[in-house]
């Protein structure tokens, strides 16, 4: 009888509740996966490539087995199962032989006591390559005479949609080409693992990662072992933001913990991450964009390429995505949108944040405002003239029958008031200026601009896949009083979804403690925590099992102190047509379980024509940037963004604010600085160094508005918002450049250079033919390639 | 890996003499990050962190000795009034660097893009070096840093600090990067005049293997303003083009590269813009003090 059951239950759904892990992530005593430990444990390390195309003709390990402190060295000979693992398609050999694809493509691996003892073994290791020719570009990946990097050729997918009438004519047309740069997610916490062999001959693998399950389908097979002898358990994770989806340390921590009998961690530095993690795919986009003279848009036409590196991560989804979004959240009649996903010699590509669609705003978002210039109309009355709504038609013929509050966004992001005009040169602090702490200037050449970007998003896996979330829930009695205890594998990355599921039991079960059980694989998959799918997903399975519980709670009120009427729960009780009947804690002899597994609706491939209902849902953002440009040094400071943000209904508005912030941040380092710059395909920055992310110094002030219209038939009317803000700042802040300078700048990020005209437009002669594939399905499924991921959604 | 502890100055010497090898540590922040990235491995260190001797700063007149171990948080503290280096101090990195970080690092790294090295060269610094064996010896800016991440002191030696003439004159330093702060130099610059020796002062990072100074644009400058009356009244007029002739000069003594930070092409351009703002600058300010005076 505790007197807290008697309060009003806080931290429920709508509330912004205090993150479960925000204290001791602040406090700095939060375990990372870097901060794993085992008394008897090794230190893992990895031989890379440091070719991007090579024949491996000999592999000398007997140096580095000799070594002090070694007790493995291991090559591609010692891999037990299979060779080849992979997200999508088995493509990715666990260490290379015969040839590396890619510089920093790991070709062997090395246990020892300490991790300098590991790399200087690795140093010892002898590889002779024979250098082949790279394929370095994505343009030249197509040409038939390229070198073929897999027995398929050099196409990975190609996506077609065809929409009404391709050919119609329109009275405007404009056209543009679009670049934007490779980007790295940049996470804090580099990748790290801890595997311990097991008594039965298993592993247990303790590691930071967005998918347990799909992870251990991949390990596996690959340690010739049954996936219940692979258990694995989420090590803190410090970021992630599409990074941690396909494997790094995963297999290769495994194999040295079962060869040496002894716990294996692996922990890469920062150079290592930069090269062990895939990255934002680089983009080449042509578009063509026709519209009435009223400014209706009647066609798009657009070609895609992007560049996915040397294996198929998830590339062949990124270019599903990019290509059904291509023509942004506009309704047009007509298109006809080809997207390219190629192989080359360069670093893999595969998820990060906006997952395809920020390249594709990058470049219908400048479309729309040559295409307002052109017709002499205001760029935003542009974009509302042609906004999607319930009920539009996408290119791919899918309805949109969910909540679509684009006008909405727009309005908010367009009528917030602007900053004040700056104070005239000599009264501002250099620090403030385009430059910040560089001292470089006191007003010269500045020029304030003006930029806008709307963009969309589908939510959750899309063309087919049922990516399910399993959660249990068990509600008993404490000391305290009730405890609901909440399971699932679904991973917590940093945006704060473990505290999303405590705010859903609580909400369900009027009880306000509650536990979250470490994410493992003893329950079935809870998907990726990635496509902003979570909050719909877990919440989902989560209020599901709840139900459960609850129905079973209702049952006992019934039978064992036989109240009648309306049962609901709220603050601790059951109450019976509104009146508190009973204490939830006087139900509780026995706990409660329910495990409840939640699928989202079934979508649809796409067909020949790329037509089908291929998204579950979908989420809109709209930004409006000002920045400030000093056109003689080509330096820029964001002065502010606006970010309005479809929400579908806020669980807590404080993490969505959150999402708006941070993903704002991501999209505005892909507008100004970020590039992983490669050097005939070696990435040339891998470090903090030179690899550069805004500081708070480069953030500007965000002002989120949040839209709820809920979304009918999901939980609580949510959509997800983990990529909304990038989606859209990257093309609103280069529009305000644009605004600005007045120049092109068709590529992100914009460099100083592009500012003070050292560097011309990027330029293409012409649109890529497409090349000649039997149709929408990726290549390597085509050849029979074996499935990755989407055998999971089998198992339920 | 050892880490020796000195107390004293004489105690670290003795050390640094009796173990050339030894590697000085102050605030470890550009070392460690050698360490970490194994680009280094030395096998003993010294930790000059606890010597008082190094971490202090004297000014006699316009004479002024900032010891090795000053961070650049006490720089711009403790010295605001040094205007170059003040602003190249609060430039450096972030709040923990600038903690850390510290002058005698700056000179021991020797980088072309050290922020406070284009002050020292503007100011015709001395390093003063200092060993057991020999005692102090004081060497040129320039005949110290002698290349890329290269230094002319000897084994046995240890930095002592830097010694230079305070400057009456306007002056600034402004350093060009990608981002707001934190960033490595894509070009830096420090302008000074020295109205008493009338004498302008250009000195360059980033577009050379060491720190430049631009010898032909400060002979320039110092003769346009002699021409003009300008070192004279400071509210006498620069003559038209000057300002242009001075940074095309300015230019003219970089040789940069391209790099993954900028292009030598933009670096030119961003040398060219940063010595017309400076000198402009000075100027206005010489002739706002001249008005109030
Ligand atoms: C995140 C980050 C940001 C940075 N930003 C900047 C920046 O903006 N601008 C910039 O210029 N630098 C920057 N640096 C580099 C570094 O902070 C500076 O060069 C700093 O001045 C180094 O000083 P320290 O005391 O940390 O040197 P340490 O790392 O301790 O030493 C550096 C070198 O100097 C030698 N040394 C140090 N003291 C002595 C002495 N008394 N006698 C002989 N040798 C000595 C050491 O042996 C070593 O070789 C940055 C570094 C980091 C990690």
């Amino acid at each position: 009888m505790s007197t807290q059951l008697r309060e009003r239950v806080r931290g429920v759904v709508g509330e912004s509740a205090p993150r479960i892990d925000g204290v001791p992530k602040v406090k700095g005593t939060f375990a990372y996966g870097s901060d794993l430990w085992h008394e008897r444990m090794l230190w893992g390390a990895t031989l890379r490539s440091p070719h991007p195309h090579a024949r491996i003709r000999r592999i000398e390990v007997g140096d580095a087995v000799a070594a002090p402190g070694v007790h493995a060295v291991l090559t591609a000979d010692d891999v037990p199962g299979k060779k080849l693992y992979g997200l999508e398609f088995a493509d990715t050999p666990v260490l290379a032989w015969d040839r590396v694809l890619y510089a920093g493509q790991p070709v062997a691996i090395v246990a020892a006591e300490t991790p300098e003892l590991a790399r200087r073994a690795v140093a010892r290791i002898v590889v002779e390559y024979e250098v082949l020719p790279a394929v370095t570009d994505m343009e030249r990946a197509l040409d038939p005479a390229a070198p073929k990097l897999h027995e398929w050729g050099n196409v990975l997918r190609h996506v077609r949609i065809e929409h009404g009438d391709p050919d119609a004519e329109a009275e405007v047309w404009v056209e543009g080409y679009y670049e934007t740069a490779m980007q790295d997610q940049a996470p804090l916490g580099p990748e790290a693992g801890l595997a311990i062999p097991a008594e039965d001959g298993g592993v247990d693998l303790i590691v930071s990662t967005q998918w347990l399950h799909v992870d251990r389908q991949q390990i596996a097979p690959c340690l010739g072992l049954p996936e219940e002898k692979v258990r694995l358990t989420l090590a803190g994770v410090g970021g992630a933001f599409g990074s941690r989806e396909d494997l790094h340390m995963q297999i290769h921590a495994c194999l040295l913990a079962l060869y040496t009998n002894r716990p294996v961690k692996m922990s890469y530095d920062r150079r290592e991450s930069f090269l062990a993690h895939v990255h934002r795919h680089p983009s080449r986009i042509w578009m063509r964009t026709g519209a009435s003279r009223e400014g209706k848009l009647v066609n798009v036409r657009a070609r895609l390429l992007i560049d996915g590196g040397a294996f198929a991560s998830s590339s062949p989804a990124v270019i599903g995505n990019a290509t059904t979004f291509a023509a942004g959240p506009y309704e047009v009649p007509n298109a006809l949108i080809e997207g390219t996903a190629v192989y080359t010699n360069n670093p893999p590509c595969g998820a990060m944040r906006g997952f395809g669609a920020p390249q594709v705003c990058f470049a219908h978002e400048a479309q729309m405002d040559r295409l307002a210039r052109e017709l002499g109309i205001d760029p935003i009355e542009l974009r509302l003239m042609n906004a999607v709504h319930t009920g539009s038609v996408l290119p791919t013929g899918q309805v949109v029958r969910g909540s679509a509050p684009v006008r909405e966004v727009i309005e908010l992001a367009r009528s917030a008031s602007l900053p004040p005009e700056p104070e005239p040169p000599p009264m501002r602090h250099p620090m403030t200026l385009p430059g910040g702490a560089g001292n470089v200037g006191r007003g010269e050449g500045l020029r304030r601009g003006v930029g806008f970007a709307v963009g969309y998003k589908n939510i959750a896996y899309s063309e087919g896949f049922d990516d399910f979330h399993q959660a249990r829930v068990t509600l008993a009695a404490g000391p305290g009083g009730p405890v609901v205890e909440v399971h699932s594998a679904g991973v917590e990355c940093g945006q704060g979804f473990s505290t999303v599921l405590a705010q859903v039991a609580r909400t369900e079960l009027g009880v306000d403690r509650v536990t979250l059980h470490a994410a493992d694989t003893q329950l079935d998959s809870a998907g990726s925590t990635s496509a902003s799918r979570q909050t719909l997903m877990g919440g989902g399975a989560v209020q599901l099992a709840c139900a459960a519980v609850r129905q079973e709670l209702f049952d006992r009120a019934r039978s064992r102190v036989g109240v009648t009427g309306a049962l609901s729960l709220a603050d601790g009780w059951v109450l019976a047509e509104g009146v508190r009947a009973v204490e939830i804690a006087d139900l509780l002899e026995t706990p409660i379980t329910a495990t409840r597994t939640f699928h989202h609706r079934r979508t649809t491939p796409l067909d020949e024509r790329g037509q089908g209902d291929v998204h579950v849902m979908f989420a809109f953002a709209a930004q409006r940037a000002v920045v400030e440009v000093d056109v003689e040094l080509g330096l820029v400071r964001v002065v502010q963004v606006v970010s309005a943000i479809d929400a579908g209904r806020a669980i807590n508005p404080q993490a969505v604010e959150g999402q708006s912030e941070g993903g704002t941040a991501q999209g505005l380092g892909l507008a100004v600085m970020e590039e992983l710059q490669l050097r005939d395909g070696v990435i040339a920055n891998a470090s903090f160094t030179d690899y550069l992310i805004p500081t708070i110094l480069d953030m500007p002030p965000v002002r989120t508005e949040i839209v709820e219209v809920p979304e009918p038939d999901v939980p609580f009317g949510a959509k997800g918002v983990g990529e909304h803000a990038t989606i859209v700042s990257t093309a609103a802040i280069v529009a305000a450049i644009r605004d600005a300078t007045g120049r092109e700048l068709n590529r992100a990020p914009v460099r100083p250079d592009d500012v003070v005209g050292l560097r011309l437009p990027a330029s293409s002669a012409s649109w890529p033919p497409a090349p000649d594939v039997p149709g929408q399905e990726p290549l390597p499924a085509y050849h029979g390639v074996a499935r990755g991921q989407s055998a999971l959604t089998q198992s339920s | 890996m050892e880490v020796l502890l000195p107390r004293t100055l004489e105690e670290a010497l003795a050390m640094k003499a009796s173990t050339p090898e030894a590697v000085p540590i102050a605030g470890g922040t550009d070392l460690m990050v050698e360490i970490n990235f194994d680009h280094a491995r030395p096998e003993i260190l010294i930790d000059l962190t606890r010597v008082a001797e190094l971490a202090s700063w004297r000014l006699d007149g316009d004479r002024l000795f900032v010891g090795a171990g000053m961070t650049y948080a006490r720089l711009l503290r403790e010295l605001p009034q040094m205007r170059a280096l003040a602003e190249a101090s609060r430039s450096v990195g972030s709040p923990q660097i600038r903690n850390r970080g510290t002058l005698g690092g700056n000179l021991g790294t020797a980088s072309p893009a050290g922020d406070s090295l284009p002050v020292l060269a503007a100011h015709d610094a001395e390093v003063v070096l200092i060993s057991a064996a020999r005692g102090e010896r004081s060497v040129p800016w320039d005949a110290f840093l002698v290349g890329v991440k290269r230094t002319s002191a000897r084994p046995d030696e240890l930095i002592l600090g830097a010694r230079w003439r305070a400057l009456g004159g306007p002056q600034s330093f402004s350093k060009v990067g990608t981002r707001n702060a934190m960033v490595i130099a894509v070009v830096s610059l420090c302008f000074a005049l020295d109205p008493e020796a009338r004498t302008a002062r250009v000195a360059l990072g980033s577009v050379a293997p060491t720190v430049v100074r631009a010898p032909e644009a400060e002979a320039f400058l110092a003769a346009a303003f002699e021409d003009a009356g300008v070192w004279d009244d400071p509210g006498a007029p620069v003559p038209g083009g000057t300002v242009e002739a001075f940074a095309e000069r300015v230019v003219a003594a970089t040789r940069p590269i391209d790099d993954v930070r900028g292009s030598a092409a933009y670096r030119r351009h961003a040398v060219r813009v940063l010595a017309q703002r400076a000198l402009r600058w000075a100027v206005g300010e010489r002739a706002t003090e001249a008005m109030v005076s």
